[in-house]
């Protein structure tokens, strides 16, 4: 058969993409299983990196077993029965049922549907509730930034804010994963005192003199659009569309995280 | 015997893809600024540049001369998806930290150039092995930048402290230059003269001779 024959080129193409594709199809299912593994070990060092847990307990699994999930209703700020371990936020965002459209003016954070349910993570300490870990997930420059943010017992100062997964680019917006601006979250407060979201990510440096310092963080240079998704889903998720009634809840002791 | 030998080591120093074709630069920039992402970033491209070379010239003889390059860029891609895919099940803060840069293995100069360079026209236990030097090549070029620009920049290798900074209690004060990708030009730049200050044979030569200046012409003042 000559080897520029039409036929032959047709038989190398379909041939190679079948093996290739088989090949590769065989190996990616295999591996899937390990590989969701990771996914899920990465978020739960994200938990504990955002709630700065390692600098309490001496190892993952005593932080991870002192953290208790809740399933909450976004809609009341109420714990909701929902078992968490069967929570698949995935498949939520899919079902039109158990979603709200946002529109236009809502949708600071770009993200176009909200769930209902919100799955967050509390830390007890003696008894006590500790650290308050939010999911939150906000349209950076490239793609969608989730994370987590880490409130502490007053439910205003931050104790760490960590992205597990982000399209932004390296060396710019993806500073968002610089340890040293990490480490300029933790002490900042989120409410003013009259319960508005005040928190923001800055053009530039924020000055330790000014009045608003505690709210602000510096921003990213070069990276003006990451820094404000992150302003925006920082405003979304600790607003009235997100966490803002249940975090204004549990602040008038209205529900005990006990009973559930 | 010596001809396998040959074959294998001229990539790394005599015919350095990075060096001498400057070929791949691109990754040698991304993936330096810490020392443990670049070695598995070498060994990504070696197994792959290694493999696709084994592959292509497994099938040379029956690949259409007009759909030679979709045929290799299937083979090539197929494999970093492959060593992606590994790389997520089994290293997957490595595989956060290069991100696109494995996939753009497919796109890297050098694996395309060794596979229409020399697979398609040699068998493949020897291609094999020229993927293997050439790898090895990449991987000398971008190991040396990456400790450099490691121990310049925060004061680590492989994440040990060996310069202790000012961050961490200690005196040296971490140079941002070198955590920052143009850092690659100047250190590869060294390389290249270094080496070529080595083996004179690798200069280039001029591709234009500066004519003479024209003569001075002599000042008359005579009134």
């Amino acid at each position: 058969m000559q080897k520029d024959s039409i036929l032959n080129i047709i038989l190398v193409g379909v041939g190679l993409c079948i093996v290739c594709g088989a090949v590769i199809s065989t190996v990616a299912v295999s591996l899937r299983d390990q590989q969701e593994q990771n996914v899920i070990f990465d978020q739960q060092s994200k938990i504990i990196d955002a709630a700065r847990l390692l600098e309490v307990y001496p190892s993952s699994q005593e932080a991870l077993a002192s953290i208790e999930e809740v399933v909450v209703n976004l809609n009341d700020g109420q714990p909701s029965s929902f078992p968490p371990e069967k929570y698949d936020l995935d498949s939520i965002l899919r079902d039109s049922s158990q979603h709200t459209v946002l529109n236009g003016s809502e949708d600071i954070a770009m993200i176009s549907v909200r769930e209902n349910l919100s799955k967050v993570y509390i830390e007890y300490r003696n008894n006590e509730l500790k650290t308050l870990i939010l999911p939150v997930r906000g349209y950076g420059l490239w793609g969608t930034l989730y994370g987590y943010l880490a409130l502490d017992s007053d439910l205003n100062t931050i104790v760490g804010l960590e992205f597990y997964k982000h399209k932004e680019t390296p060396g710019l917006g993806a500073e968002v994963d610089n340890p040293n601006w990490k480490k300029l979250w933790n002490g900042k407060k989120v409410f003013d005192e009259n319960g508005l979201v005040q928190i923001s990510v800055i053009k530039g440096f924020s000055n330790p003199q000014s009045t608003d310092y505690s709210y602000e963080v510096d921003g990213l240079s070069g990276a003006t659009i990451t820094s404000k998704g992150v302003s925006n889903l920082l405003a979304f998720w600790l607003g009235n569309e997100g966490f803002g009634p249940f975090i204004n809840n549990l602040k008038n002791k209205e529900i005990k995280l006990s009973d559930v | 015997m010596s001809k396998f030998k040959e074959i294998l080591l001229t990539p790394i120093f005599k015919d350095n893809p990075i060096a001498l074709q400057i070929l791949g630069i691109c990754s040698a920039l991304a993936v330096t600024s810490k020392l443990y992402p670049t070695l598995i970033m070498c060994v990504a491209l070696t197994i792959t540049v290694s493999l696709s070379n084994f592959f292509i010239s497994l099938i040379r003889n029956i690949i259409p001369t007009n759909i030679r390059i979709i045929v290799q860029m299937t083979i090539i891609s197929s494999l970093v998806i492959l060593v992606d895919q590994f790389l997520k099940a089994y290293d997957y803060e490595t595989s956060k930290t290069l991100s696109v840069f494995v996939g753009l293995i497919i796109t890297n100069c050098i694996v395309m150039g060794r596979a229409e360079a020399f697979a398609m026209q040699n068998t493949p236990g020897v291609s094999f092995l020229d993927g293997l030097g050439n790898g090895l090549g990449y991987s000398l070029i971008l190991i040396v930048v990456g400790a450099i620009r490691e121990l310049l920049g925060s004061g680590q290798l492989l994440g040990i402290d060996i310069l202790t900074t000012t961050q961490n209690g200690g005196w040296y004060v971490g140079n941002n230059f070198f955590l920052l990708a143009p850092s690659s030009f100047l250190i590869i730049g060294l390389f290249i003269w270094a080496l070529r200050s080595w083996k004179t044979e690798q200069v280039e030569e001029k591709e234009f001779l500066m004519s003479k200046n024209a003569p001075k012409e002599v000042e008359t003042h005579h009134a």
